[in-house]
Parts: structure tokens; C-alpha cells; sequence
């Protein structure tokens, strides 16, 4: 069963991203590469990606004439997509393990309101629709 | 499209797989290496018996091309140690003399090579790709595509797979009599997921497209073959048929489901649904009856009615009342309650329903609510018909079924 492994990224996640300390963004970047290499040995891997900063995004549709008009970023919007994993794996608790361990991610910390960091941040797992159909 | 001969070669290398990697495995006791060598002479022969035809000894020539590249690595191997060592060590593999003779075929191979992709230490990730490679002979991209994941996951798989039969030290032996009944049921489990992983609800399917279903049902042919006295074995293969026999009539036009008691029943594979009824029924006069024996029966029950309204259910209700007996599986009580509820009439159903409210194994399955929807909108609470298929709807992970589900509520609402 395949599920994604949804990183969600607050509105400044990326001004944040862009900020961090050099030792921590080094660690950032080894942890999520030696992520994935162990998902793709462990045969679970079907892809990762990350997304641009959400500046860079345009909403799109069609005008009447069906050419596409675009526009900015969506202001009132709180939280962006910042990146994925897909796994195949054999059952929802090892999909769980999969996005705990991908929480522990350097850098990942949140620091709340009152100042006091929370410890890793969350990672929203779904399972993906399948076009099979069960035997009954 | 393929040519006959592409088809021909294809299918022939297919079945010539395990009793290739089993005389590789015999002459080298290295079970990676000597499959990974076997893929590769695969490989080669439906590129070069394709384009030259078949050769006159086609097992001989798989089992010598996977033999010279085993010997070729033996030699590699052996001078990379060397190398390292500086001292030539024993590299625990041995480079037979006479690569010209054949080495000894056993039948039995077949079964071994099966016993061990399946054995219970794999994940059943794993023991499928392995088994679909080393005894399916199918490719790593074809498997890939198959379970629409990268060729390089597939891959890494069946790695892994083999470190942990190297880990585990499994033998490539035949079990002990003893042993061997709960390795033949992670076996026929392992051949079963196969086949349900297979049996896809898309219509208009691509002819290249590595149909699982039909490979699950040519190994278990196979596995037959080897056990024709076993129930189970008979049982699973008759389930398969009996099933697969349906598979014109299961998708509308446009991939949508089409349940059992709408479906066109002269588009039903009358053949397949012979050999399924004869094997279920030799199956049962075997003594001990299993699972997939009356899973089986079931199937036979329901193909043998020209009319769904001439459907034997009171038949059905004792087979599933006889299945109760040997498994606790909540399923196997959600399609009693439907057989209940032909019999007796829908609110028996729904009466046997709500025993299964509490349990805990059909939390948030969406089965539970789809059978309570088709039972209420049959007692005529339609109200309580479209709220159940919707709930359906919403926990479903299958997007066919999730389609169905959603225009079924949409007609009953509309009713």
C-alpha cells in the first residue's frame, strides 16, 4: 500500500528555511539525503520531491476564451506544500514509523508562542487511492 | 503487438525459469548470485530467440548462458579476494568443471525455489518480487510496472530479500514432511496477494501490461502440478479460476464496477468456470476441507447460476456458516450476513450486522458500511441506505469502488 508523507511548511517556513544557521541547513540537507537512500535500499521509496518557494507559485485557470490567466500566491493562505515522499510499503504502522523518523529532520524544531521549542514537526501521512478493487 | 514468436519465446522462458535457477543454484550453492545470473541469460534469450528463433535446447542454453556468467563471477570474485587478501582464499564458491554437460533437473526445484521466496522471514513485499522474479522469471521492470513503483525499489526488494535468506540461513532443500504444511500456506498466501493485487478494475488494459492475475494462476497451476493431491493447493486454484472467470463482466465500459448480481453473465469465461468447478469439486471429496476449498465452493455456487436470481443461496449460507466454523476472519461474517439476508431476508442481515459494530478489526473499513447500504436500501430505508453508502464511499482507498459506492448513493437518493 502506497502512502504520501506530506511536508507542510508554514507561510514564512521558507524566509525561516532561508535563515538558518549554516550547521544546522549542512545537516539538514545530509539528513534528508540519507533519508531517502535508506527508503530507496529498503525498497519502500517510490519518489520524493521538494517544491519551490511558494514566491515562485502562481494560481492558474482558464479564462473564458480557455487561454489561462494567473495570478500571485494566494494571500490568505496559512500553510504551503513544501515537499513529499511516496512509499510502498506493507502496512500503515510502518508508513507511521517511516514519517516519525522523517520528523526528526535537524532543523525541523518549532519554536511555540511562548518560546519553549517543540521538539519535531508534523508530518501528514495519506494513504493513496488504489484503482484496484478488493476480492471479495 | 507482439508476434506469436515474441509471445511464444516470452511464455517459454517463463516456465523454464525455476528449473534453470534450481540447477544453477545446485551446481553453485549461491542462490543470489546464481538468480541474478539466471535473470541476465533471461534477458539475453528473449532478446536473441526472438530475433533467431528458439534453439533446439532451450533450457540447456538458459542454464549454460547463467552458468557462464556465474563462472565469470565466481572468477571476479575470486581475484577481487585475492587481490585484497594478497593470499588466494577459499571464497567458499566453487567453479564446476564441464560446463558443457547439463546439471541434474529435479521437478522438484520448482517447489524448493517456491518454498524459499516465500518462506515466513520475508515481508510479503519481499517474498512477492522474489517470487515473481526467480519463479515467475518475470523481469525487475516488469514487476515494477506491475505494482507501479520504481524498477530500482523492485530491485533493492529483492536484494534485501535475498540477504535475509542468506541471514536466515534457509537451505534450498525441500522442508520435512512436518514443516512443510505451514510453508505451503505462506506460500499459497503469498501467491494469493499476487493475484489480488492483480485483479484490476481498469478497462481497456494494455496487452503488455504484466498481468498479475494471470500469473498468480499459471504458478499455481504449476504448484498444482507438483501437489496434485493437496486440497488447499486445489482449493486456491479453483478460487482463482472461479474468479478470474468473471473478469470481462466485473467493469463497465468505462472501468466502472459492475456488482456480481448486474453483471453479464455470458461474458463469464464458461471454460475457466469448468475447470474451477471440477478442481472445487475434487478439491471438497478430499477429506479435510479448508478455507480456500470452500472460498472455492462459494465462487462455484454463484458461477453456476445462469440468472443471479437462480443463485443457490441457501447453499451459500451453509458454506459460509460451515467457513465460520474454521475462521474468525470479520470478512468471512460480513458475507455470511449477506448470504443471511438472501435467504432470510434483508433485516436477518442487518440483524447479524450489528454483532460486527464492535469489532475492532473492521474499524474504519469500509466493507462493513457498503454491505449495511445494499442491505438497508433492500429493506427499503433509503434514508439510511444513502448515509451508509456515503460513509462507504468516504473510507474506501480504491478509486473504482470509491465510484461505484458514490453513484450508488446518488441513485438511491434520486429514488
Amino acid at each position: 500500500m502506497k502512502y504520501m508523507l506530506i511536508m507542510n511548511s508554514p507561510r514564512d517556513g521558507y524566509a525561516q528555511y532561508m535563515k538558518w544557521p549554516r550547521k544546522i541547513l549542512e545537516a539538514n540537507v545530509a539528513f534528508m539525503q540519507a533519508f531517502s537512500k535508506q527508503l530507496k535500499e529498503a525498497g519502500e521509496l517510490v519518489s520524493a520531491e521538494g517544491l519551490a518557494s511558494p514566491e515562485q507559485a502562481r494560481l492558474v485557470r482558464a479564462g473564458n476564451d480557455g487561454k489561462p490567466i494567473t495570478d500571485g500566491v494566494f494571500p490568505e493562505s496559512k500553510e504551503f506544500l513544501a515537499g513529499y515522499w511516496i512509499v510502498d510499503v506493507d502496512s500503515p504502522e510502518r508508513a507511521f514509523a517511516i514519517a516519525a523518523e522523517a520528523s526528526t529532520a535537524p532543523g525541523g524544531a518549532v519554536t511555540a508562542a511562548d518560546g519553549r521549542p517543540i521538539e519535531h514537526f508534523w508530518i501528514e501521512v495519506r494513504q493513496i487511492m488504489s484503482s484496484h478493487k478488493d476480492v471479495v | 503487438m507482439p508476434s506469436s514468436l515474441d509471445l511464444r519465446v516470452e511464455r517459454l522462458v517463463r516456465d523454464l525459469a525455476p528449473q534453470v535457477v534450481g540447477a544453477v543454484v545446485r551446481r553453485f550453492h549461491d542462490f543470489a548470485s546464481s538468480e541474478d545470473a539466471v535473470q541476465e541469460a533471461l534477458v539475453a534469450a528473449v532478446t536473441q530467440w526472438s530475433r533467431d528463433g528458439i534453439p533446439e535446447n532451450p533450457r540447456g542454453w538458459l542454464i549454460q548462458v547463467a552458468c557462464r556468467r556465474m563462472t565469470d563471477y565466481v572468477r571476479a570474485e575470486t581475484s577481487r579476494r585475492a587481490r585484497e587478501a594478497a593470499v588466494v582464499q577459499e571464497s567458499g564458491l566453487t567453479v564446476a568443471p564441464g560446463m558443457d554437460g547439463e546439471p541434474a533437473l529435479d521437478p522438484d526445484d520448482t517447489l524448493v525455489l517456491l518454498f524459499m521466496c516465500c518462506h515466513p522471514a520475508l515481508t510479503p513485499g519481499t517474498a512477492i518480487a522474489l517470487t515473481l522474479r526467480a519463479v515467475g522469471g518475470l523481469t525487475t521492470a516488469e514487476i515494477a510496472k506491475a505494482f507501479l513503483v520504481p524498477e530500482s525499489t523492485i530491485g533493492q526488494r529483492i536484494s534485501r530479500g535475498k540477504q535475509t535468506i542468506k541471514a536466515s540461513g534457509i537451505p534450498f532443500r525441500m522442508p520435512g514432511a512436518d514443516e512443510r504444511r505451514t510453508r505451503l500456506s505462506s506460500v499459497l498466501h503469498v501467491l494469493y496477494l499476487v493475484f489480488s493485487e492483480g485483479y484490476t478494475a481498469s478497462a481497456g488494459a494494455d496487452l503488455h501490461r504484466t498481468d498479475l492475475s494471470n500469473e498468480a494462476i499459471r504458478l499455481m497451476r504449476e504448484l498444482h502440478k507438483l501437489v496434485p493431491d493437496n486440497g488447499d493447493v486445489a482449493g486456491l486454484l479453483a478460487l482463482m479460476l472461479l474468479t478470474d472467470a468473471r473478469r470481462a463482466a466485473r467493469t463497465g465500459s468505462h472501468g466502472e464496477l459492475i456488482p456480481l448480481d448486474e453483471q453479464e453473465r455470458t461474458l463469464w469465461d464458461r471454460a475457466a468456470i469448468a475447470e474451477g468447478v471440477a478442481l472445487a469439486s475434487a478439491a471438497l471429496s478430499k477429506g479435510a476441507v479448508g478455507e480456500y476449498q470452500l472460498q472455492a465452493a462459494i465462487a462455484a455456487v454463484h458461477d453456476e447460476a445462469a440468472r443471479a436470481e437462480e443463485t443457490d443461496w441457501p447453499q451459500i449460507l451453509a458454506l459460509y456458516g460451515m467457513l465460520m466454523r474454521i475462521t474468525d476472519n470479520p470478512m468471512v461474517a460480513l458475507n455470511h450476513a449477506v448470504a443471511a439476508a438472501m435467504v432470510d431476508g434483508p433485516n436477518a442481515g442487518l440483524a447479524l450486522l450489528e454483532r460486527l459494530r464492535d469489532d475492532h478489526r473492521l474499524r474504519g473499513h469500509h466493507r462493513l458500511d457498503a454491505v449495511r447500504a445494499h442491505l438497508l436500501e433492500r429493506a427499503g430505508d433509503y434514508g439510511a441506505a444513502v448515509e451508509s453508502y456515503r460513509a462507504a464511499a468516504a473510507k474506501t482507498t480504491s478509486v473504482p469502488e470509491r465510484n461505484y459506492l458514490m453513484s450508488r448513493a446518488a441513485r438511491v437518493q434520486e429514488t
